[in-house]
C-alpha cells in the first residue's frame, strides 16, 4: 500500500472536508483516518490516505492539493508516511 | 498507524525548527577519464559528470515534493583532481583546464558546488600534486562551482610540513585572486588532516580511491530542531540533557537514511553512508551556537564552552550510529563561524578567539573553519596555524580542517560579506608573534607512536 499523510491547516470555513475529499475521490485516493479539531477558529485536519491506485503520479495531486488549498486560503500538504514511519518507528 | 501527535512533531521540525537535509552529494570516480592528452581528459570528465548526474537535481527536487522536506544543496564530488590530471597536465595552467572543465559540468547539471579539486599529500607531493596545488589560486578565481581542498597530514603518516608550508602562500594568493568579492576563493579552499573518502559536505568534499565508480552521500542538518529539543529539558540534569540530544539526533538521521535510500533507488547508484552532521547556517535559529547558549554557556567561547561541544559531538554521533546503516563523513557539530550568526555574534562581544575555537576543534568534528584574518597576514602564520590544526588531528586520530579566508584590505574590526550559505565574517585577531623558523624547516613530521599498531 502506498500510503501518505495531509495535513490541512487553515481558517475555518465551510465545505473544506467536502472539497478535500471530492478532490481525493476524483483523484481516486482512499482516504484510510481522519482526525480534525478547530483550535481558535483554525482548522486542523490530518487524514491518512491510500494512494495505490491514484490516477495521477504524486507530484500532479501533490500541486493539484496546494492549489485547492490556496483556492480556499488554506495550506495543505501531501507527504509520504515513509518520512514518520522512519522518524517515530524503529 | 501514525499518529496525530508523530505528524506533527516531524513537520513543526520541518517548518519551525528548519529541519532540512543538507545535501545530497553524489560521489563519481573520475579514474577512468585519466589520459595523456588534456583535451581528451576533459572532453572524458566533462561526459562522465554530466552522465552520472544527469538525474541529481530533478531527483532531489522530487524527494522534497514527496516529503515536502527541503533539500537544500545538490552536489557533486570527484576523485582528486591531482591523479585523474596527473598523467596529461604538465603544468598548473593545464590543471586550470581542469577546473573550468569540472566547472561547465558542473553549470550543466545544476550542482552548486562541485568538491574534488583536490590532492592528497600527506606524506608528499608529486610533480601533479604541487602543480594542482599551485593552480588553486587561477582555478579558484575563474570558476564559480569549484571547491578545492588538500590533504596535508594523517595519523598514519604524519604531516606533510613542506605542503603546508606552501599552503600559507597558495591561502594569501587565492585570496588576492579573489579580492574583488571579499577574497571569497579562500572559503572554497580546505586543508585537511585524516580526510575522510566519503565527506557530503563542501568544501572538502572528494570521492575517494577506495570508494566506487558512482554513490550517494546523504549530509543531513538541524541544529534548530536539537535546540528546540533542549528548550524543553531547560535546568534539567546532564543525563536528561543528554538522552534529548540523542534522541533527536537520532530523528534528525532517520530522515537523512530515507532521503539517501531513496535517491539511490530512483539514480540506480549506491548508497554509500549518512553523515550526521549538525550544520548551521546563517538564519537565525539554524545555529550550534546557540545550542551551545541552551546547554549553559553564556557566550560560545565562555569557559564550559568545550566540554559542551564534547558533550554535544557525541551524543549527536551516539544518537545518529543507530538510525543509519551507513554512517560516514564528518558525523558531528560543525563550528564554522561565518555561517553561524550565534558563532559571529559571541566573536562580536569579544568572548570567542581563534585559540578558544583551536580547543573546541580538539572535540568538534571538523575544525577552524569559515574563519576570517587580515588580509595582511604572513603566510608563515597561516601555515603555523594549519599545522597546530593538523597536529591536533593527527594525535587524536579525528579529522580536523583549516578554512581561513585572509582578507584583502581588511582588518580586525571590519565584516566581510559572502552571502548565502556561506554567511558574514568578522575579522578575527591572529597572534602577533610569528613562527617562519618553525614552518620553513622542511620535510615532515613524522607519524605519531600510536599509528604503529601493526
Amino acid at each position: 500500500m502506498k500510503r501518505a499523510v495531509i495535513t490541512v491547516v487553515g481558517k475555518d470555513t465551510v465545505g473544506i472536508i467536502a472539497k478535500v475529499c471530492t478532490y481525493l475521490a476524483n483523484e481516486n485516493v482512499n482516504i484510510l483516518d481522519i482526525s480534525q479539531t478547530i483550535l481558535k477558529e483554525f482548522f486542523n485536519m490530518i487524514m491518512i490516505v491510500d494512494m495505490s491506485n491514484a490516477g495521477n503520479d504524486f507530484v500532479k495531486i501533490a500541486n493539484g492539493l496546494e492549489e485547492l488549498g490556496n483556492s480556499m486560503g488554506l495550506v495543505i500538504r501531501i507527504q509520504r508516511e515513509d518520512i514518520f514511519d522512519m522518524m517515530h518507528r524503529i | 498507524m501514525i499518529n496525530r501527535a508523530e505528524v506533527l512533531e516531524t513537520n513543526k521540525m520541518i517548518q519551525e525548527s528548519k529541519l532540512d537535509v543538507r545535501t545530497i552529494t553524489l560521489g563519481i570516480s573520475l579514474l577512468d577519464c585519466i589520459d595523456s592528452d588534456l583535451k581528451k581528459c576533459c572532453d572524458r570528465i566533462y561526459d562522465k559528470i554530466t552522465k552520472t548526474a544527469e538525474k541529481l537535481v530533478p531527483t532531489g527536487e522530487l524527494i522534497e515534493k514527496e516529503y515536502q522536506i527541503p533539500i537544500v544543496n545538490k552536489r557533486i564530488s570527484i576523485t582528486p583532481a591531482a591523479l585523474v590530471g596527473g598523467a596529461c597536465c604538465k603544468s598548473k595552467e593545464d590543471f586550470v583546464e581542469i577546473a573550468k572543465t569540472l566547472d561547465r559540468a558542473a553549470a550543466t547539471v545544476g550542482v552548486n558546488f562541485l568538491g574534488g579539486f583536490s590532492a592528497l599529500v600527506s606524506k608528499g607531493m608529486t610533480k601533479a600534486d604541487k602543480d594542482l596545488i599551485t593552480s588553486i589560486p587561477l582555478a579558484l578565481s575563474q570558476t564559480n562551482a569549484l571547491c578545492s581542498s588538500v590533504n596535508v597530514g594523517s595519523t598514519k603518516t604524519g604531516i606533510d610540513m613542506d605542503a603546508v608550508e606552501l599552503l600559507g602562500h597558495i591561502i594569501l594568493e587565492t585570496a588576492e585572486a579573489t579580492k574583488d568579492q571579499g577574497s571569497l576563493g579562500c572559503a572554497k579552499l580546505v586543508v585537511l588532516c585524516n580526510a575522510p573518502d566519503d565527506n557530503p559536505f563542501m568544501a572538502g568534499a572528494f570521492h575517494g580511491v577506495t570508494e566506487s565508480d558512482a554513490i550517494i552521500n546523504v549530509g543531513v542538518s538541524g541544529p534548530g530542531v536539537v535546540k528546540r529539543a533542549l528548550e524543553e529539558v531547560r535546568g534539567e540534569n546532564f543525563e536528561v540533557l543528554c538522552e534529548t540530544i540523542k534522541k533527536t539526533a537520532f530523528k534528525i538521521t532517520r530522515v537523512g537514511q530515507l532521503v539517501a535510500k531513496e535517491a539511490s533507488e530512483l539514480m540506480g547508484i549506491p548508497f554509500g553512508i549518512v553523515d550526521l552532521s549538525l550544520a548551521p547556517t546563517p538564519a537565525i535559529g539554524d545555529s550550534v551556537a546557540e545550542i551551545l547558549k541552551e546547554i549553559g554557556v553564556d557566550e560560545p567561547g565562555a569557559p564550559g564552552t568545550t566540554a559542551a561541544l564534547a558533550l554535544l559531538n557525541d551524543q549527536v554521533k551516539k544518537g545518529g550510529l543507530m538510525a543509519s546503516s551507513y554512517v560516514g563523513g564528518l558525523s558531528g557539530a560543525f563550528i564554522p563561524v561565518s555561517e553561524d550568526q550565534g558563532m559571529i555574534d559571541a566573536v562580536n562581544r569579544g568572548a570567542l578567539t581563534i585559540e578558544k575555537l583551536e580547543a573546541m576543534t580538539c572535540v568538534c568534528s571538523v575544525g577552524l573553519d569559515m574563519i576570517a584574518v587580515p588580509g595582511d597576514t604572513e603566510p608563515s602564520k597561516i601555515s603555523g596555524i594549519i599545522a597546530d590544526e593538523m597536529a591536533i588531528g593527527m594525535i587524536n586520530q579525528k579529522t580536523t580542517a583549516v578554512r581561513l579566508i585572509p582578507v584583502i584590505g581588511k582588518t580586525v574590526g571590519d565584516t566581510v560579506e559572502f552571502g548565502g550559505l556561506l554567511g558574514t565574517a568578522p575579522v578575527m585577531s591572529v597572534n602577533s608573534f610569528g613562527c617562519s623558523s618553525f614552518v620553513s624547516r622542511g620535510g615532515r613530521i613524522p607519524a605519531p607512536v600510536h599509528s604503529f599498531k601493526n
